[in-house]
Formats: C-alpha cells, structure tokens, sequence
C-alpha cells in the first residue's frame, strides 16, 4: 500500500523558468516580425536587426529550457529510483541488463498553456509543451535560423525587399517553432499552415520573373494537396480518441499525448488507426518532400539561398519528420510498426532515397543537387520512422540540419562571390577551391559528414538508422539504405568536383556571359522536357567548351571588357559591391556561419555515438555518451493515471492486490525474454497508460560499420574515377556515351526529365484539370449554377417588382398618404377656429360649456 | 324662496360676466368680466352650503377667491406687457395668435 502511494508521488520533477515560459521562443519572432513589417524600413539595418535579435534571445530561452530539462530528466532518475524502493530495481536490473537501456521513469513533459478557443466544453490550448523531441527541435531550429539571418544580411545586402525577406524569414522560423511547442494538433496545424504561406512568400522573393512564381505556387499547391491529410487525419485521430482522453486524462482528442496514450492503450480500433496514419503521412509526403510529391522541393531553389538552407536544415521539409515523430504512437499502432510489419512510411521512405540520389546525378545546378539530396537525406528519416527506429531517425534530423545547412551556405557563398550569381556547375565554376579556400574546406566537411564518414555527424546518425533497419527485420531495406548511402557519396563528389576542381569556367574563370544576375539564374532552369537533341549542347558545355569560352574571353578582352563593367556598376546598386570581379573568398557575415556550421557538421554526431557507448569500435564509453538517448527519446515506462488514485480507497486496493505483482512479473519475464515490454507491445495494464512505445535499439557491430563504411568507400572510389576520367581527361569511351548507346541515353532521359513526374503532373493531372475538367465544371457554372442564381435572381426581382407596386405603393403608401392627407385637411378645416381674437376663444369656451352643461342636463334629467 | 334668489342673482351676474367677455374689447374690462363670472360661481357655492348647511361649499369659495387673484395677477402682468409693447390693450388688435 505504502509503495504503492509512493509510486504516484515519488517523481519530484525539477521544472524551471525557462521551460514554463518557453512559449516566448516562438512568441518573440513573431513579435520580431511584426516589428520589421512596422518598422523595419525606418531602422538603420532595414529591420535585420529585429529579426536578428528576435532569434538570438529565442536560443538563449531555447538553451535554457534545453539546460532545464536536462536537469529535469536527471532529477528524476536517481530520485525516482530510490522513492521506488526495492520493488522495482530489480527490474531495472534486469531491463539493463537485456538491453543495456536504462528502464527510468517516463518524464511529464513541462505544458504551459492558456485556452485559445473554447466551444461546448472543448477548449483549444495555445501554448508550450516541453519534453526532449520540442527542446531539441526548438534549439536547433533558433541555432539555424540565428547562422541563417546572419548569413543573410551579406548575401542579400542591397536586395529590393529586403525588409519583406527579413520579415518572412523570421515569421517563417516563428511557424516552426510554434509548431514543434505545440501540445495540440489545433496549435501543430496552425505552425504548419504558418511555415506553407511564409515558404511560398519566400520561394516567390523575386516574383518579378515568372519562373519564381511559379515555383512558389507549385510548392504551395504541392503541399497543399498533402496538407488536406494533415486535416483529414487530425478529424479521424480527435473521433477517435476524444472519448478516452476525457475519460481517462482529463483532456480532449486535439491533445498529442492523450492521442498517443489512446494509441497505444489498444482501444482504438486498427483501422481508424490505419486511417489516420496514412491520412497524415499523405500530410508529411507533402512537406517533407518525400515520393511522390518531392517535385516540388527542387524549384523550391528559385528562392534566395538562405531560405534554401533554411528551409532544408530546419524548418518545413523536417515539420513532416517531426509531426510523425510527435505522434509516433498513432503510427506505430496504425502501421502495426512493433511486429515488423511493411509500413507504408518505410516503404515511401525507401523508394525517396534511391529515386532522389539518381536524380541528383544529372542536375548542373548545385543547389538542385543539395535538394535531391536533402529529399534523399528525408528518406532516410522516413525510413527510419517507418522501422521503428525512431531515436537514430530524430538525430538524423539534429545532424542533417547542420551539414545540409551548410553546404547550402557554401552554395551560396561560392554563387555569391565565386560564379557571379550562377548555380550552374558545369557553366559557371570549376576550380574554386583555391579561389575560396574556407568555403571548400567546410564544403569538404560537411560533404563527409552527408556521405556518413566516420567519424563526420552524419555517420553516427545514418549508420545508426541503417543499422537499426536491418536489426529490426527488414533486410530489404537495409540494402536499400546501404546503397542510398553509395549513391551519397557519388552524387557528392560530382558535385564536388565540378565546382572545386578542373577548370575554371564561366564566371569562375572571369567570364560573365550576362548580367542578369538572380534572373539569369531563373531563366536558366525552364521547365521543358529536354530532347535527345539538347544532350548535345549539355555534353559541351562539360567538355572542352571551358577552353574555347576562355580563349573568347580573352579575345573580347579589349573589346567587351568595358561594357561588361558598366554593366557592373548598375548591377552593384542591387548586389552590394563586390570589389575585385573575379571569383574570391566571401566576407565574414558568410564565412563565420559556414565555419560555425563546418564545425558542427564534424562534431555534433558525439552527442549521441551509439557505436562507442558499446564495445563495437573498442572503445566502450559507456551509455552516458549518448545523450540523445538520455534526454530525447521518450521513455517508454507506463504511467500511473491520477483517477485511478484520486477514488475510494478500493481501487488503490486493486493496484496493490492484482497490478503491481503483475507489473514485476510482466516487466521481468516479458523484458528479459526479447525486450518485450509492456508499452507498444500490447496493451497496458489497467490504471495506466503509455505515451510512447519500447522502441528497440540496435546494438551496433564492427562488422556493419566497416560494411556501410567500405560501401561508402567504394561509392567514392568509383565517383572520382568517374570524374578523373570524365571531365578531366574526356575518356573517349565515356564521352559521347549516351549518343552512341540507346540504353544510356534513355536513362539520361528519364534522370534528366525527372521521371516525367512533373510531365504527368502537368500534363495528365493539370491538363485533365484545366482542360476538360475545367470545361465541364465552366459549363456546369454557366448553365446549372448560374442558371439557378439568375432564376433566384429574376424571381427575386419580379417578386419585388409586384410588392412595390402594389403592396408598398398601394397599401403601405396608401395609408399613410391617407392619414396624413386627413390630419391635412382636418387642419385646414380647423384652421379658421384660430382666429387669434381672444373673444372669439371666449365665446367657443363658453359655447362648449353651455352645449356641455345642456348635455349634463339632459343625461341627469333622463 | 330664499335660494331662488341668490341663484338668480348668480344666473344674472355670469350672463353679465360672459357677455363682458365676448363683447368687450377692452382687455382689462374682460379680466373683470372674468371676475364676474368666478364670484357668480362663489355667490353659488356660499347658496348651496347655506342651502345644505354644509361648510364645505364656503370653503371652496374661499379657494376660488384666492385662485381668482393669482389669475388677475398674472392676467394684469400680461395686460401690462401688452400695453408697453403695443400701447394699447386693444383684444381685437391683438391678432398674432391667428393659425
């Protein structure tokens, strides 16, 4: 009995200011926001300044809620422990020892929240729930957006929305961070819809050409199509578990942790479970960009690079990710994700690597290759999701977020001072690593870290989810991840090498073919369906055309030089100056976030090495290493229900009498065997409930990494050869090789028109739309709606005619034209009895007096 | 007997009373007139409570008599003002009243 109230009462959690009050982190850039808009055009730095602090006081709340719940998760371990007394520890004992994971209480997440809306009893919170997955989020998202803004004010110095840019970044990182502190799907979706409107403001930036608008509004239309999911599902999971989350937690069914207690408590049924998890992954598809929506993440470049960067590190295409994350429990029961089964999360995540990767091989433009690899790289993420392993899957988020951010950054200094605002590999660079010495090394870094070489951050995270799909049964899978990450490292040393090594080229080399500047760039990545006939051009352009352009170059020298450079001098009011023309290391404001990011990129896979925390790479360090582990993931222990304290005395008597013996013998046999545990592996005892599933953990092996490791490998190897051989010294065998082979060229084909993704979406689904569709739908406007309304209309107006001329006119006008007409003429009749002589009046008076005293007599005598 | 003649007494004074106000032009003559007709009224009132050995009728005169001096207060006030601003108290040029 005692132990038992111990055990309701004994987690003293330690809270703290930071995480009470952390819905600031998203409120202060949306108050910075609304400064920029109002001000921001007065200000000395154009409104930089707000969005700059608004950011920079969000991380300092976001490190010290991340400190706090630090502190708060280690509060409750030794303490807890001991409050639990010697019931339980045994059963620690044994849980370490089966799987070497510490079995700790499963910590409340700090929620501050105030009520937005309510209706009939239902109340909507607006507000911050903190627990290990928000803060993570919260930081790095506050982190990326600070380098980003930083980077930012050079990049886009002079620009002609400047202020607009700062203020739609700033709001835009507000959404994602109202997003993940949400406790509710009312709150999730309202961050969500935030980041789609802000990300089409900025794709659109330079909306004056028509290609940039019309990449903002695929991107929006695209997001929207999985965005009617996120709705759809939201209804099914609130139908679903309202009546459990008001029964039993004293909540309602928006709530994401009643919603995962509900999943896991076994009283939904699988298929409204199965429902709502496809209906909202169709949401992630579409905003994490995964197959077959992904097309619109690659004409999300037409944006400024620091909203590439931004919104591939951190914000928009990880809102997907986290949102399947968050309410991991719904798909780990809906997709039945415990016994193995093929989910339709792994299976999408899967096919995203490999399709994403081979696309990447055939695009010339540096920041589309960082897209389909970002798409890639989200795949991964999905897959792991998908397998079950979600702890690798979330931290490959947190390194993601550093090295794509990077390379983005890169990409932007090399286009900002090395190729004259190209993104063109194969026109407009080559050769840059001597010229930006800083920018290729962190390029180089966060290349290996993408690629998962030991020891860079994306090894410890992707290495993790391969390993762990593979641990969990799925070997397919497993290969799949394993040659994605081949594919990786191919893709990226082509990048690699067209921009950093060989010839110079184009503008790398001195030579601006135009001044168009951002333009140029637009108009020179149309949507067409390319032909075997502009292979030709696109074969020259990577072969010894460098040379021949040079040598123009220095012909026109004399000549053209001159007007290149007046052309200049307008060009500077837009982009800043640029001193010396040629290409050269960018300034600090964009050196400084890339180093800070390189750095990263090399060190933030330690915050969670698995394979050092056991004896796989000889090094045991203990599990102590792994901090994500410690801090993040959700501990899967089932938690007592207050209720079921808070009655009569009999139900305590029932805990103590049937669960609690069968809570020890549950847990210590069940665990013991193969990790069975009680969360997510069947339903949980009466009186409790679980908020996330026992996950399993891979143990790593030597032998997997130096698999993945020597797959790594030999995808370099063979890349570099590929490009020694290809672009340096024109291999004749190589070189012309899709004209001569039929094979080769349909391939190139396909990569090249992007599976005809975009082709079928144009053309089968919008021409169907617009064309007979859209007819159909004009004619049934025309003659069946708009023949209702005119008829509504026309007897609408007939009726009114009829009621004006006779009701209104007749009737109504008539009486009171007749009342007064009679007050009128009642008047004038009177009008003599005024004569104004006072004896008249007598006279009347007395008159009347004498009739009225007559009548008297009269009726008394009567 | 004895009420027949207080009450013709009346009857003639109010006869006189309102013929002086129909008839006369003068405007202080008709406050008098007005006069006139108030204490046939109170002649009656003073008959009937002698008549029905009832106080009450003689109280009642004592208030018309004092309400008939308010009256002619306020009525020789107008006539006044009548008479600074026109210079006549003329009834019958008195015509602004007309509607």
């Amino acid at each position: 009995m005692l132990a038992v109230e111990e055990t309701h009462t004994a987690l003293e959690l330690s809270s703290g200011w930071f995480m009470e009050n952390a819905w600031l982190i998203a409120l202060i850039p949306a108050i910075g926001f609304a400064l920029i808009i109002g001000f921001g055009k007065k200000m000395p730095f154009k409104g930089a300044e707000f969005g700059l602090s608004s950011m920079a006081a969000s991380l300092v709340i976001a490190t010290g809620a991340g400190i706090q719940w630090i502190q708060r998760t280690d509060s409750a371990s030794p303490g807890g422990e001991e409050a639990l007394g010697g019931l339980f520890t045994g059963v620690r004992g044994a849980v370490r020892a089966a799987e070497g994971a510490e079995a700790a209480p499963y910590i409340e997440p700090v929620v501050t929240q105030w009520v937005w809306w309510q209706n009939s009893g239902l109340e909507f919170g607006l507000g911050s729930h903190i627990d290990g997955l928000s803060v993570l989020l919260l930081w790095l998202v506050a982190f990326i957006s600070l380098l980003v803004q930083i980077f930012s004010l050079d990049y886009v110095r002079g620009d002609r929305r400047y202020t607009h840019f700062f203020a739609a970044l700033t709001l835009f990182s507000s959404g994602m961070l109202v997003m993940v502190m949400s406790s509710n799907m009312v709150q999730l979706i309202l961050g969500w819809e935030i980041m789609g409107l802000c990300s089409f403001m900025l794709i659109g930036h330079w909306w004056e050409d028509a290609y940039n608008s019309h990449s903002a509004l695929k991107a929006f239309f695209t997001v929207r199509v999985g965005d009617v999911g996120l709705l759809i599902g939201t209804a099914i999971l609130y139908f679903g578990a309202n009546d459990f989350a008001v029964n039993t937690l004293d909540s309602n069914g928006f709530d994401i942790r009643a919603i995962g207690a509900w999943a896991l408590s076994g009283e939904g049924s699988s298929w409204t479970l199965l429902m709502a998890s496809i209906a909202l992954f169709i949401a992630c598809i579409g905003k994490s960009g995964q197959f077959p929506l992904h097309t619109w993440l690659p004409d999300a470049m037409a944006g400024p690079t620091p909203v590439s960067s931004l919104l591939h590190s951190s914000t928009m295409v990880v809102a997907g990710v986290f949102l399947v994350a968050r309410i991991y429990p719904v798909f780990w029961e809906g997709f039945n994700i415990a016994s193995g089964g093929l989910s339709f999360i792994a299976v999408i995540g899967g096919i995203t690597i490999v399709i994403a990767a081979l696309l990447a091989f055939v695009q010339d433009d540096i920041k589309k290759v960082l897209a389909y690899s970002t798409v890639s790289q989200l795949g991964y993420m999905m897959l792991g999701l998908g397998t079950g392993a979600w702890l690798p899957a979330v931290f490959h988020v947190f390194t993601h977020a550093f090295f794509k951010c990077c390379l983005f950054l890169c990409a932007g200094s090399i286009s900002h001072s090395g190729s004259h605002h190209s993104f063109d590999m194969k026109k407009d660079m080559g050769g840059l690593r001597k010229k930006m010495p800083i920018t290729f090394w962190a390029w180089i870094v966060s290349t290996l870290a993408l690629t998962g070489v030991i020891p860079f951050a994306g090894f410890w995270s992707k290495d993790e989810i391969i390993d762990n799909v593979g641990a969990n049964g799925y070997t397919v899978l497993f290969w799949v991840g394993l040659g994605g990450a081949a594919l990786t490292a191919m893709y990226m040393t082509r990048a690699t090498y067209l921009t950093f090594f060989g010839e110079a080229r184009g503008a790398a080399a001195g030579i601006h073919h135009d001044d168009g500047g951002h333009d140029e760039y637009a108009t020179e990545h149309r949507e067409t369906l390319i032909t075997a006939a502009t292979i030709d051009r696109e074969l020259v352009m990577a072969g010894p055309a460098p040379q021949s352009l040079g040598a123009a170059a220095a012909t026109h020298e004399s000549g053209d030089r001159g007007d290149h450079r007046d052309d200049h001098d307008d060009h500077g009011d837009d982009h800043g100056d640029h001193g010396d023309h040629g290409p050269h290391e960018s300034g600090k404001l964009i050196v400084v976030p890339i180093v800070i990011l390189a750095f990263l990129a090399l060190t933030a896979g330690f915050a969670n090495p698995t394979p050092l925390a056991g004896d796989a790479l000889g090094a045991n360090l203990g599990e102590g290493v792994e901090l994500i582990k410690t801090y993040v993931e959700p501990r899967y222990e089932p938690v007592f229900v207050d209720e079921t304290a808070g009655h009569a005395g009999e139900s305590v008597q029932l805990i103590d009498a049937s669960t609690l013996p069968a809570v020890e013998d549950d847990g210590g046999e069940g665990k013991s065997d193969d990790g069975k545990a009680k969360c997510g592996r069947g339903t949980p005892e009466p009186g409790t409930v679980c908020y996330f599933p026992n996950v399993k953990h891979a143990v790593p092996e030597l032998g997997k990494i130096l698999l993945s490791l020597a797959v790594v490998a030999i995808g370099y190897a063979a890349a570099i050869g590929f490009c020694i051989a290809y672009y340096r010294n024109r291999n004749s065998r190589l070189v012309g090789l899709t004209e001569r082979s039929r094979i080769a060229r349909g391939g190139y084909l396909f990569l090249k028109n992007k599976y005809y993704l975009d082709a079928l979406y144009q053309n089968v689904f919008v021409f169907f739309v617009s064309r007979p569709l859209a007819k159909a739908t004009y004619w049934f406007n025309q003659n069946v709606i708009d023949g209702a309304v005119n008829g509504v209309g026309a007897g609408g107006k007939a009726t009114g005619n009829w009621v004006y001329k006779y009701i209104d006119q007749g009737l109504v006008d008539g009486a009171v034209n007749a009342s007064g007409k009679a007050a009128s003429e009642t008047g004038h009749g009177l009008q003599p009895m005024q004569s104004g002589k006072v004896n008249q009046y007598g006279a009347l008076l007395f008159g009347a007096a004498t009739v009225g005293a007559i009548v008297l007599v009269i009726l008394n005598v009567s | 007997m004895l009420a027949v003649n207080f009450l013709l007494l009346a009857a003639v004074l109010f006869c006189i009373g309102v013929f002086g106000v129909i008839a006369r032009r003068n405007a202080v003559l008709v406050l008098m007139s007005i006069e006139l007709i108030l204490n046939a009224v109170n002649l009656n009132l003073v008959a009937f409570a002698l008549m029905n050995n009832n106080i009450e009728g003689q109280v009642f005169a004592l208030f018309v008599i004092a309400i008939a001096a308010a009256e002619v207060g306020v009525g020789l006030a107008m006539v006044l003002m009548i008479y600074r601003n026109r210079k006549s108290i003329a009834l019958d040029e008195l015509s602004e009243m007309k509607g």
